[in-house]
């Protein structure tokens, strides 16, 4: 559609032609869907396939094909107007799956869903997926990365900046940015002091009024720490543990999330622990109680700063 | 203020509806039914309609695409063309006819070689429906340049995508979304070249459409017979203005 300013894609080795209908196909569809307001579904669905598949039967047959796995028969002689956001953006998959596309680009399909019709996009796309479809799914959130990709690939600013399988994408954020991205909800700015050489290594970072315990292998210096709300626990007296880190705080925010709850402690500075819902009620967790924070120091990972501030 | 405002509001709509409905009201049942019969008006306001109806429809053919590339393309000169278009609309309608007469007249290159295919502009049909478009193609145009705009480009991108080439994203995408400009531009040029008197009375006297001939009859024999078929023409084109706005959905729009 857009001309590249340079350079050229191929696709399985066959060089895609940006404004022509031959060469591979590579479909896109959007976060808005765009279908065609003034079609019904069914034409919707069956646009691509003019110039494509000459005879009408079989452009039928493959629309009827599509709707039904994509359930979306009940709707073909609706228009788009009338559609709720998870049925349009079935119709909309559906679209673009029509011309048998070599690549689906996807550019945030779910980020204007209702949690339910997210639900079920995502069980579509995870199914055409392990069909053998390539997918590009462009999105901000990073648990639709997590469910759905393979290999991740995070932008900042137009360029890229770090890429691999989501597990090292979200246990090893190489910047401050990918922390950031991954949702970490325990990213403190600070700097880090002594290095102590032994079985592990172990170092000290000061932030604000803490001093934690870390595990890293960096030179001293100014940068960032990222904690998993999972990794933080949270007990009602000074816990014995072997964690490192143990700081005693008030609870200053309850936040409800879809797996858990999320509880906010001031303790100098604000950290956040993920807790089930259940564990919650029963340590009756509520805003201004006294708690212990405590995570491990391997559970705390350190980024050196980019550029010293 | 709005007190204020609609009593000047008020004036105003006074100072439009005022002169016609005394036009009307002193044109009886009887000579209006009397006018409505009489072949010459008759045969005049059919011309006009269908004059009108003809160059709406010849022109549309190069405008709407024209439209189509102010509303999308960049190029040198845009702002020009875009001015160029409105043009008419600002000029003398006397002086557009008299620029019209310069170049389709019969002793010109273009006259020429139109009265050899057999057109002729100068007191023929072509002359009237040059005329008329002349003056009326900035309404279609600029309807529908403004209708092509708002229709998202993500839609053609879209088709485009699937793998719809160029003149089939026009057709089906670009101008069945922009129908309702395009429709609604359609009927402003059509009505705006049915009134239309000043440059067709210089280009073509005869064959006479009726606001030729509602001058014409107050010219030879005074407002007492050019008042009849000033509301007899009246009487139709509102007809035909409410229909057409009708049909094209504006219906509401207008009404309100």
């Amino acid at each position: 559609m857009t001309p590249p300013d340079s350079g050229e894609i191929f696709v399985d080795g066959i060089r895609h032609e940006s404004n022509a209908a031959k060469g591979p196909q590579i479909s896109i569809v959007y976060q808005d869907q765009a279908l065609f307001p003034h079609m019904t579904v069914w034409q919707n669905i069956e646009y691509g396939l003019h110039g494509r598949v000459k005879a009408k039967p079989e452009r039928s047959a493959r629309v009827r094909a599509l709707a039904r796995e994509l359930q979306i028969e009940q709707l073909l002689g609706r228009k788009p107007g009338t559609l709720s956001g998870g049925e349009s953006q079935r119709v909309a998959l559906a679209r673009a799956l029509a011309v048998r596309p070599k690549i689906l680009m996807l550019d945030e399909p779910l980020s204007s869903l209702d949690i339910r019709a997210r639900a079920g996009i995502r069980s579509i796309l995870r199914e055409l997926n392990r069909s053998g479809i390539t997918m590009i799914h462009v999105t901000h959130d990073y648990e639709e990365a997590i469910s759905l990709a393979s290999r991740i690939a995070v932008m900042e600013r137009g360029t890229i900046v770090q890429s691999g399988n989501p597990r090292e994408i979200f246990m090893c954020p190489k910047s401050e940015f990918v922390a950031r991205f991954t949702g970490i909800k325990n990213f403190y700015e600070g700097s880090l002091v002594r290095t102590k050489h032994g079985a592990a290594t172990t170092g000290t970072f000061l932030t604000g009024p803490l001093t934690m315990s870390v595990a890293v292998d960096a030179r001293p210096g100014n940068g960032f720490i990222a904690i998993r709300s999972e990794d933080v626990t949270l007990s009602l007296a000074k816990p014995e543990s072997s964690a490192r880190n143990i700081f005693e705080g008030t609870i200053v925010d309850i936040i409800p999330t879809g797996n858990g709850v999320e509880i906010a402690i001031d303790t100098g500075i604000d950290i956040v622990a993920r807790v089930t819902g259940q564990s919650c009620s029963e340590m009756n967790l509520e805003c201004g109680k006294k708690v212990w924070v405590q995570f491990k120091a391997t559970a705390a990972r350190f980024i050196p700063a980019a550029s010293p501030p | 203020m709005f007190l204020v405002f609609s009593l000047l509001g008020g004036v105003v709509l006074l100072f439009i509806i005022a002169p016609l409905a005394a036009m009307f009201l002193q044109v009886s049942p009887g000579v209006f039914a009397e006018t409505a019969a009489d072949k010459e008006v008759r045969g005049s306001i059919m011309l006009t309609l269908w004059t009108s109806m003809a160059a709406t429809a010849v022109f549309a053919i190069a405008a709407v695409p024209l439209a189509y590339l102010l509303a999308r393309a960049q190029f040198p000169l845009k702002r020009f063309v875009n001015g160029t278009i409105d043009l008419p609309i600002v000029i003398p309608h006397s002086a557009a006819g008299i620029a019209l007469l310069g170049v389709f007249s019969r002793d010109t290159i273009a006259g020429k070689a139109f009265g050899a295919l057999g057109i002729e502009f100068v007191g023929g049909y072509a002359g009237i429906m040059a005329a008329m478009a002349f003056v009326s193609l900035p309404f279609l145009i600029n309807a529908s340049r403004d209708g092509f705009a708002a229709v998202p480009q993500r839609y053609e991108n879209v088709a485009r995508n699937l793998g719809a080439s160029p003149i089939r994203t026009f057709f089906t995408i670009s101008v069945p979304l922009a129908s309702r400009s395009i429709v609604s531009g359609l009927v402003l040029m059509f009505a705006r070249g049915m009134s239309e008197f000043g440059a067709v009375i210089i280009i073509a006297y005869h064959p006479m459409i009726t606001p030729v001939l509602i001058f014409e009859r107050f010219g030879a024999f005074g407002l007492k017979y050019a008042r009849p078929v000033s509301v007899v023409f009246i009487s139709v084109c509102l007809v035909f203005f409410i229909v057409l706005r009708s049909i094209s959905g504006e219906k509401r729009k207008f009404f309100q």
